[in-house]
């Protein structure tokens, strides 16, 4: 016991403040405050793999060390849509995981967020559509928000999760800075 | 391998490694499995192709491994309806890479089992997705999966469904427990959600660019399959690769190594009810990894190595943060280990726990960082060291426990052996070009490439077509030895362990659904 807390008191506090959003000046306010202050400190997100190769996975994870501790911003992961306000979605849809994909969608309670996460997610990337895959997630269930990279660091994932739960008003892009999202107009109800 | 008993003469296979071919009938291909079963061979992988455009009808083949190299097994199949032998009586991983290699090509193995693997029940089955005349276009409606699971039948016994969604952050995959109380009877996996059509993706795609895909194929290891791919990539095309390529090459294959092994011990700890672990290993992976993207350029590696090289130099600075980090890593690895070792509770989860023998191991065909954890004393790194290996001298290490603290034990001793290479190769790294163009790749001709990743051996098998475009490409993950053992490593242990059983494998979905 005794060298496990030497080792906490060693390390130290490594959490950085979150970075801001990707148009910097169009939000201001740090991304926790911001989190904070639209959803009371608490933000349930449910991840489906719908054909990933892992990577995207992988900085999903990375989101909940030490440096990014997501968890300290209010949001958390959760084990079931049915507590879930965000759905996070990575990969090119597969033809096999449709049925989950949608199944699980349909499981979230209202009012519910959905965000591609990764090129593959956003655009099919480079196994497009085919026989095995029907590319974009877009193309089974509605996306709200799409963050492109291979994969996103997470800084790009926290960036493109504060996009989604942001009223749209305040994120017209300004000046032509590059940003990682996309945002989709939704359209009204449900397929199910 | 010694076949000269069986009157077949082999060919030289283009690879950075021994490796031979033999053409053979049905008698041979069994004849030769067995030779190497016991002469301590294993089998690699199996996949069949699509030569009807060439009027040879289909081709099964076959890799195996021993100490000599590597020996590529081609049968050929004129008639699609004729089976051909069932090899699992002698190497049981091949049951699984039978019943895909019937699913993707349509050419059936002579056994029992003929359920679909990586084709589901929507997919019609009478259409095969490698043979030259589908279309990759090719559609037909989703439906739900129904697959015909083996039951345990009995007093108290019940079912428990896992997936394809899981609880957590990882890839998709269903598992199917039998039960009493909560000792796990029988676990029956079942995968195929991940895939993708990769094999299909890579026909006709130029040789030079099929690279990027091929590091795509598990992302957790892109830097391993896009080495294998451009080793086989420069064996095809007898492309020489710079010295200092080779280096580079080493320096991202070890990195890749230590992140994934960080992340392991990490993990490992957090589902052995030891939140620390994580919190402390994550952060050092999390090191591990801006590094990468400060010295590198991209956090994971992907597309650092390209046919002909590598696409990033390491400069002076680089080198001296990166020797740094080792030396830093080295100690805090160390602290770390000595918390672990001393932790009653992590240590109760992690002993005596998925135990796989060294004999059932040997059995089943094992490979891999999870094999080096039941006594398989293998790794290409030693058995076959490509450049700059055959400089570094590789410590093998192995455990013999082969249950979930033996696997923790394995990745603790590598990502220090990785830490020392690292080092090594920053002082040692030669001067020069970092790549060189692909040369021209003549039509028709197979090369192989096989690099150890940090889960295990990952092979590459390359066919190019006319105009150095790709003909064939077989990806193999070691997950296809490794899936099956989980489902032994399970029995007699309680349902909360196999969590913590499956992740001391870690296996990857995506490069075994392709």
């Amino acid at each position: 016991m005794w060298h496990i807390l030497k080792q906490i008191a060693r390390t130290g506090i490594k959490t950085e403040p979150a970075p801001s959003p990707a148009t910097e000046g169009v939000i201001g306010n740090r991304l926790q405050e911001r989190i904070l202050r639209t959803l009371g400190r608490a933000l349930a997100i449910r991840h489906v793999d719908a054909g990933s190769c892992n990577a995207c996975e992988l900085e999903i994870h990375a989101l909940a060390n030490p440096y990014y501790n997501i968890e300290g911003l209010g949001i958390r992961f959760v084990a079931s849509p049915r507590h879930a306000d965000m759905l996070l979605v990575t990969g090119p849809v597969s033809r096999h995981m449709i049925v989950a994909l949608q199944r699980t969608f349909a499981a979230m309670p209202d009012p519910k967020l959905v965000v591609a996460v990764g090129t593959c997610a956003c655009t099919g990337g480079m196994f497009g559509e085919s026989y095995a895959t029907i590319g974009a997630v877009s193309n089974v269930i509605p996306v709200d928000v799409q963050i492109e990279g291979c994969p996103p660091t997470p800084t790009q994932l926290l960036q493109g999760i504060l996009v989604a739960v942001s009223p749209p008003a305040a994120l017209r892009p300004r000046g032509d800075k590059a940003s990682a999202w996309t945002r989709h107009s939704r359209e009204s109800g449900d397929p199910f | 391998m010694n076949l000269s008993a069986l009157g077949i003469s082999p060919a030289t296979v283009p690879a950075a490694m021994q490796a031979r071919r033999y053409a053979v009938d049905p008698m041979q291909l069994l004849a030769a499995c067995r030779v190497a079963w016991e002469q301590g061979g294993q089998l690699v992988a199996l996949w069949a192709s699509d030569d009807s455009d060439r009027g040879r009808g289909l081709t099964l083949h076959v890799v195996l491994r021993d100490a000599d190299g590597l020996t590529l097994l081609e049968h050929p199949c004129p008639d699609a309806h004729t089976q051909y032998p069932d090899l699992a009586a002698i190497f049981p991983a091949a049951a699984r890479m039978q019943r895909a290699a019937y699913d993707l090509a349509g050419l059936q193995a002579a056994a029992e089992d003929h359920r679909p693997w990586i084709r589901h029940a929507s997919s019609p089955d009478d259409r095969f997705p490698l043979r030259r005349d589908f279309a990759t276009s090719t559609q037909w409606p989703s439906g739900p999966e129904d697959y015909r699971f083996v039951k345990v039948e009995g007093d108290g016994v019940h079912e428990i469904a896992v997936g394809p969604v899981h609880a957590g952050i990882i890839e998709p995959g269903h598992f199917r427990l039998q039960v009493v109380g909560e000792k796990v009877l029988r676990l029956e996996e079942r995968l195929g959600y991940t895939h993708k059509g990769i094999e299909k993706r890579f026909e006709n795609m130029p040789i030079a660019e099929g690279c990027a895909l091929a590091g795509r194929v598990s992302g957790d290891s892109t830097v391993t399959y896009a080495w294998a791919y451009a080793q086989a990539a420069e064996a095809l095309t007898t492309t020489d690769v710079p010295p200092r390529a080779t280096w580079l090459r080493a320096l991202l294959l070890e990195r890749e190594r230590i992140a994934s092994h960080l992340g392991d011990l990490g993990a490992l700890g957090n589902d052995g009810g030891f939140a620390f672990g994580l919190a402390q290993f994550s952060r050092l992976r999390e090191e591990v990894l801006r590094r990468n993207a400060g010295a590198f350029g991209h956090r994971l590696l992907m597309d650092r190595v390209v046919p002909g090289g590598v696409s990033c130099d390491v400069g002076d600075d680089d080198a001296m943060a990166m020797r740094a980090q080792c030396a830093y890593l080295t100690r805090e690895i160390g602290v770390l280990r000595d918390i672990y070792d001393e932790h009653a509770g992590l240590q109760d989860r992690f002993r005596l726990c998925g135990i796989v023998t060294p004999a059932l191991a040997r059995t089943l065909g094992m490979t891999g960082m999870a094999a080096r954890a039941s006594g398989v004393a293998q790794d290409l790194r030693c058995d076959y060291p490509v450049a700059p290996y055959d400089k570094l001298a590789v410590r093998l290490i192995t455990h013999n426990e082969g249950d979930v603290a033996a696997r923790v034990a394995v990745r603790f001793d590598e990502v220090l052996e990785s830490l020392r290479l690292v080092a090594v190769i920053l002082d040692a790294m030669p001067a020069g070009d970092i790549a060189v163009p692909l040369r021209d790749a003549q039509a028709y001709r197979v090369a192989i490439g096989y690099v150890e990743g940090w889960r295990g051996p990952v092979l590459v098998a390359l066919e190019s077509g006319p105009g150095n475009r790709i003909r064939r490409c077989h990806p193999h993950d070691p997950s296809w030895q490794n899936w099956p053992v989980i489902e032994h490593a399970v029995i007699g242990n309680i349902v909360p362990d196999f969590p913590l059983i499956n992740k001391s494998f870690n296996l990857s979905y995506s490069g075994h659904d392709l």
